[in-house]
């Protein structure tokens, strides 16, 4: 076997649920090419989840953190540089709002749910990328998770769609603050797939049908198909991408209407 | 009919880790089976895939037992 592309490489894996996560496909990818991996959690209920998963992978480093908490990220960053010293990449796949209002008018969101919404899904990869960048004096490679609602909207994707709008802009000012430093800062954003948190979301059904009827490849995307782009932004096959938005979404984003052989979808409020 | 029980009971003892005969019509899959709030979704999305059924939120909010769970699926399927 050839060395693989992460060889060497120890990184930091945030927001892992389940096996049907994101940060699951990305986190199975990197260590299929050698990556030496760190995982974090919030609270018992992800622990019992995540353990399992980082043991099979090989890791034995599964850490609490309650990134709306400075205090939290700090002893995380702590305990990880007591293990390992250094940090080649990181994954944030953490977002979070309530789950009422991903549904109906963006309009009526509360001043609350905004407030927390921003913090967790956009402050949080800040104030993780900062913590993080002290770890890695030989350059690294920060990645989170966007979606397509970020730039146009998307039902019942609401409070959701402007925190990944200001997650964008924040990759691109992360992006500047730490490129002298060798440290690129990337954004995927994946089409939709079925995970925990997508649970949330409102039709989302009838979203992945529409996905799959009119993206370009006539197919939803798979935690794996994002794995691999992430591989590509997290090693040294993007060492000169940073402050990018990658869409893996089976090319959806450049689509203008309905595709032709798409089947008519009709609304079904019942479901 | 019957099919669809087994293939429920089965996706609950793989999911939740507990003994095959704890399945039964009335058991709750927090209080009797140790189901926290995650795996309760967990379910839900794991019922969907394997019958090929929609659950929307507010029907799966109403499925607390095996019982709730299998009577919901035979009528979606």
């Amino acid at each position: 076997m050839t060395a693989g592309l992460m060889a060497g490489k120890r990184g930091l894996i945030m927001g892992l649920a389940n096996d049907k996560s994101i940060a699951w496909g990305i986190a199975k990818a990197c260590a299929d090419q050698g990556a030496e991996l760190a995982f974090s959690y919030q609270g018992e209920a992800l622990l019992k989840r995540v353990g399992p998963l980082a043991e099979s992978l090989g890791s034995d480093i599964v850490l609490p953190c309650d990134v709306s908490d400075g205090e939290s990220i700090d002893k995380l960053f702590a305990d990880l540089k007591e293990r390992w010293g250094k940090l080649d990449f990181l994954v944030h796949a953490i977002g979070f709002s309530d789950k009422n209002e991903l549904r109906g008018r963006y309009i009526d969101t509360s001043r609350n749910n905004f407030a927390m919404s921003m913090d967790i899904s956009v402050f949080s990869f800040t104030a993780i990328c900062r913590r993080a960048a002290a770890m890695m004096p030989d350059g690294g490679s920060l990645l989170t998770m966007t979606y397509y609602g970020a730039e146009r909207v998307m039902p019942h994707y609401n409070v959701m769609g402007v925190c990944k709008a200001a997650l964008e802009a924040s990759v691109r000012y992360i992006a500047e603050d730490l490129g002298r430093d060798g440290i690129r800062c990337n954004a995927i954003s994946a089409g939709p797939i079925k995970t925990l948190a997508a649970s949330g979301i409102g039709d989302f059904r009838y979203i992945m049908k529409w996905n799959e009827y009119n993206s370009p490849l006539r197919r939803n995307v798979t935690i794996e198909d994002v794995g691999k782009s992430a591989l590509y932004l997290l090693s040294d096959l993007g060492s000169g991408v940073t402050g990018e938005v990658h869409h893996v979404d089976s090319g959806y984003h450049v689509v203008g209407m309905k595709a032709l052989d798409a089947p008519d979808m009709t609304y079904d409020k019942k479901e | 009919m019957s099919d669809i029980q087994d293939r429920t009971r089965k996706i609950v003892v793989e999911h939740l880790g507990v003994e095959e005969d704890k399945v039964t019509e009335n058991a709750s899959f927090i209080d009797d089976l140790g189901a926290d709030s995650l795996d309760t979704v967990e379910l839900v999305m794991a019922f969907e895939e394997e019958f090929g059924i929609e659950i929307p939120d507010d029907a799966a909010e109403t499925i607390q037992t095996f019982g709730d769970a299998v009577k919901f699926i035979k009528e979606a399927v």
